[in-house]
């Protein structure tokens, strides 16, 4: 393994969310027509998959750091928790009322305010988050910070001093190759996360995390928020429904109906 | 705020235009008097009369990349014909793989707000106005942009109608692809192209779909059965595809492919939101399920209540019956 001495120290910086609980619904703001994002926050699933990749990529290559980096309202470490739990070393959190309303631009440029010092070989994303699912942030990340891109990743492995991934595509997957540092977002089931153990959330807690508001990071806080999002929503009305149709009970014969209704719109 | 110039970016392999591009053009024709297609890939001068007969009066090509992804230089490129001629008022996009990247870089590289996940847009007072479908499609969002343009939109595919309008082919103007350094640097060594029998599952005009309620992999076989029967794509749900009884491909909703098919076909599945989202466009939908209250049914045109293990097995040798007497009954 004649690689493991060009990757050693390798520093992965893995941007994840920290989201309200995707098992209870979001509702709009009816004064700012904005998703509430109120309660506690978890770490979102589809991050699970970037810390788990960042933390095996850093093995491979024979030892480095893992560096989460995520920006929430109020100081939130939930999430953070369970990422340094599963592994971690550190954590990067920007948090300040100015970013309130911040669009997905927005999010980015924060984000690479963040990640910039860091001088990260690798900087890991999900495709899109769970709750927003804008999908945008990770590529404009990578456009700010000047780094070449893969995303959706299916697999990523170390190879001749980069990466080599394979990205899912319309029609199959293209295997790319990346220099370092890049950016790269994973799909679900890329890795398998592994479970936090007893002992990783115990260490979890001892484990810094750095707190950041939008003046520390030498940012203008007009670039994010709401006033930087420069998009307002202009209206929220009910969408025209479907309509039920007839529902019938199979007595042994329903498929008969559906034969019936397929020749009646033609499909047979 | 009258909409002028659109760019529609559009992609192709081999000559042939992908639908989505064409998709757009349709809608975009329809706001403003000039629409342009971009481009990129050798084949600029074979899709010209396609994309000109759709409606772009212009290709904007960057021409054959060599292997590199397309997003950085893409957007380079736009971005310095933007800086030598002015902006278009929009630049609509769809949300495949490589547009999403290209809608992050140029949002980025413009610094301009992107919209994504767009099922619409309509123009107001003042400029376009994109909609968005929340909360599972119960309710729609219209939101604008109000920085200085271009304004840029990242469409669902199969938003809008693909529709000829019978103009000459296109001009071709070649951009040209301003050093993108380490960025551009990612290279495509490898493409794999999966074997597919039928339609893609986004261009199939019938969709077959399998969820949870098959309650196993091997059922799976049936929807695969009179998916080929019918001549259409099979599909699941995220909750089959989480179980990994079938690959992320096949995943129908708000995380999966968005399908809009003559009839689309929903057996033992529940229909979450998250799943609606993604099939609800429809122009016909057949719901089999043991459960009466299945939210599913809500939105079918047939909604068969039974198990769907004993009625897709039944409806297979009756299409089979079919054939054998050569047709209609
Ligand atoms: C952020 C987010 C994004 C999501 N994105 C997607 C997405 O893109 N696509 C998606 O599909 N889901 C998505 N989901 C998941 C979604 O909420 C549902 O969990 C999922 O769609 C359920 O799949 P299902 O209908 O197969 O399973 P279930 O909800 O478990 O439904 C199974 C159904 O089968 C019926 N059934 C059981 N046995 C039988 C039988 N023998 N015969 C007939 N019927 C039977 C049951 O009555 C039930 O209605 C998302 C969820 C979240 C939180």
């Amino acid at each position: 393994m004649e690689w493991v001495g060009e990757y050693a120290g390798m520093k992965v910086a893995v941007c994840v969310k920290q989201i309200p609980d995707p098992a209870t619904p979001g509702r709009l703001d009816p004064t700012t027509n904005t998703l509430v994002r109120d309660g506690k926050l978890i770490l979102d699933d589809s991050d699970a998959y970037g810390v788990e990749m960042g933390l095996q990529l850093v093995d491979a290559a024979g030892g480095g750091e893992v560096v989460l980096v995520s920006m929430a309202p109020h100081r939130e470490t939930g999430g953070l928790r369970t990422a340094l739990a599963m592994g971690a070393d550190r954590a990067v959190l920007v948090s300040d009322d100015a970013l309130a309303g911040s669009d997905a631009l927005g999010t980015a440029k924060v984000l690479a305010a963040a990640i910039r010092p860091l001088g990260a070989d690798l900087v890991l994303a999900a495709t899109e988050s769970t709750d927003g699912y804008t999908g945008t942030t990770p590529v404009q990340l990578a456009e700010l910070l000047g780094l070449p891109s893969v995303t959706f990743a299916k697999r990523v492995e170390l190879e001749g001093g980069g990466l080599r991934v394979r990205r899912q595509t319309e029609a199959g997957y293209d295997e790319v190759t990346c220099p370092l540092p890049a950016l790269v977002t994973v799909t679900a089931g890329v890795v398998e996360p592994r479970y936090p153990s007893f002992k990783g959330i115990m260490g979890a807690k001892n484990k810094p995390v750095d707190v950041h508001t939008v003046a520390d990071l030498g940012l203008d806080p007009a670039a994010a928020g709401w006033s930087g999002a420069r998009q307002v929503i202009v209206d929220v009305a009910p969408s025209e429904q479907r309509r039920a149709g007839e529902v019938v009970e199979d007595q042994g014969d329903a498929h008969q109906a559906i034969i019936r209704f397929l020749e009646q719109i033609k499909v047979l | 705020m009258a909409v002028g110039r659109i760019w529609v970016v559009t992609e192709s392999s081999g000559g042939v235009a992908s639908p989505a591009g064409l998709e757009l053009l349709a809608a975009a024709r329809r706001l403003a008097p000039v629409v342009e297609a971009v481009h990129w890939g050798g084949d600029a001068a074979e899709v010209a009369a396609v994309l000109g007969g759709h409606g772009a009066t212009r290709i904007l090509t960057v021409g054959d990349l060599e292997g590199a992804l397309p997003a950085v230089p893409v957007a380079a490129a736009l971005a310095a014909r933007i800086e030598a001629s002015g902006p278009p008022d929009a630049v609509f996009l769809t949300a495949s793989y490589d547009q999403r990247d290209l809608a992050g870089r140029l949002s980025a590289r413009l610094d301009r707000p992107v919209l994504t996940n767009a099922v619409g847009v309509t123009e107001g007072a003042d400029g376009l106005l994109a909609e968005h479908a929340a909360f599972g499609g119960s309710t729609v969002v219209r939101a604008r942009i109000t920085a200085p343009p271009p304004h840029l939109f990242v469409f669902r595919p199969r938003t809008f109608a693909a529709e000829a309008a019978g103009g000459p082919p296109a001009d071709v103007e070649v951009l040209a692809v301003p050093d993108t350094g380490a960025a551009g640097a990612a290279t495509i060594v490898h493409r794999h192209v999966a074997e597919r029998a039928g339609p893609a599952l986004d261009e199939a005009s019938v969709v077959v779909a399998g969820g949870r309620g098959l309650g196993d992999p091997s059922r799976f076989g049936l929807i695969e059965q009179l998916a080929r029967r019918l001549g259409g794509a099979p599909a699941g749900t995220r909750a089959v595809v989480d179980a990994g009884w079938v690959p992320y491909s096949y995943q129908v909703g708000q995380t999966g492919t968005t399908v809009k098919p003559t009839v689309y076909l929903a057996c033992g599945i529940s229909g979450a939101t998250q799943h609606l989202v993604g099939m609800k466009g429809a122009r016909h939908i057949v719901a089999i399920n043991k459960d009466r209250d299945a939210p599913i049914f809500g939105v079918a045109d047939l909604g068969v209540v039974g198990d769907v293990t004993k009625v897709l097995p039944r409806l297979l040798e009756a299409l089979d019956a079919r054939d054998d007497r050569g047709g209609t009954q």
